[in-house]
């Protein structure tokens, strides 16, 4: 839904941390995006066409890595992917829970040529 | 051959720094803030409404309207007496911390006390985007279906107080309260929830409390 603002912002920090290494190209950027985020891969990938033009980012390739949502039992302990609509823990029932992963949005790292 | 080089940012911490410079500028004029989300047609502006009209003889109001293209929403504020700004948003389905420092520049933050951020109608984007204000709001409504928390978790577990609106239409409409409660409470426990109907205007008093007791304490 909000993926311009997500591509803007990941073209900023690419050229901010390729500049401050002297890059000359930009040729692939890490994504770490949760499921829980509402980023979808497709839109971004439109974007980044359009917003990385004249460049040097250009033509970069975006590689997506999707993180599952996983939560911790506070009762139990155990950590578990909710497998349906319901958060509550599939061991104990416990609703007392915790979201450990997959509400990140990172850029991870870029690979550039010097 | 390309050379990998980390980089571990949050995409989103530009808009957080400013999230924060826009906080220290509230804390500054001494203006407490509330960032006000719902889907369409849940009340919100029907809720800042009525919160102006309750508080503004001891609070001076003022109220910064996302909105797409409109500034109907503005127009209502101030019609009910506060200091209103329309920030258009060009489409984007969600206010960030830039729109709302624009926002800022139009409204005389020594002349108020609260300002109440309207965001866009939209259950899933403007919870990603931090503005700097002091609590978030979700307002929900009966008609709206008792999933939403499960269908929208990520606005859910993010805010601090919780409207559920229309609670008038309860009888007419197939809203299962004790299946609602249970999905905000696994996202969100302990979750201080107002059930309100802007229609009749029950339950709104205890909700202007909050806000009253809220602002004393903003940190």
């Amino acid at each position: 839904m909000h993926e311009l603002a997500v591509t803007q912002s990941v073209l900023e920090i690419a050229l901010r941390h390729a500049a401050q290494a002297g890059a000359r190209r930009i040729c692939g950027l890490y994504l770490v995006i949760g499921q829980l985020s509402s980023v979808v891969d497709d839109s971004v990938a439109f974007y980044w066409d359009m917003i990385s033009r004249d460049t040097i980012a250009q033509g970069a390739a975006l590689h997506f890595r999707r993180v599952p949502v996983e939560m911790l039992c506070l009762d139990c302990d155990r950590r578990y992917t909710p497998e349906k609509e319901d958060l509550a823990c599939p061991v104990c029932s416990g609703r007392r829970v915790r979201l450990v992963a997959g509400d990140q949005l990172q850029l991870e790292s870029i690979d550039i040529e010097t | 051959m390309p050379e990998r080089i980390p980089v571990v940012e949050d995409i989103l911490s530009a808009n957080d720094r400013l999230a924060l410079e826009n906080r220290a500028r509230l804390d500054a004029a001494g203006v407490f803030s509330l960032n006000m989300m719902a889907s369409p047609g849940a009340g919100k502006t029907s809720i800042v409404e009525r919160t102006i009209r309750a508080l503004s003889g001891e609070m001076r109001v003022g109220v910064i309207n996302g909105d797409l293209a409109t500034s109907i929403d503005a127009d209502r504020a101030a019609a009910a007496g506060a200091q209103a700004v329309q920030v258009n948003t060009g489409g984007e389905c969600h206010l960030d911390a830039v729109m709302l420092r624009g926002g800022m520049e139009h409204i005389s933050l020594d002349r108020i006390d609260l300002l109440l951020v309207e965001n866009v109608g939209n259950l899933i984007c403007p919870a990603a985007f931090r503005l700097g204000t002091h609590r978030s709001v979700l307002v929900a409504s009966v008609p709206e279906g008792a999933d939403k928390p499960y269908k929208y978790p990520g606005t859910y577990r993010g805010v601090d107080v919780l409207l559920i609106n229309k609670i008038d239409l309860l009888p007419y409409v197939d809203f299962d309260m004790p299946y609602f409660r249970s999905g905000v409470e696994i996202l969100n426990p302990g979750l201080v929830t107002f059930p309100v109907s802007c229609r009749t205007g029950e339950g709104l008093d205890a909700w202007f409390d909050w806000v009253r007791r809220a602002a004393e304490r903003p940190g």
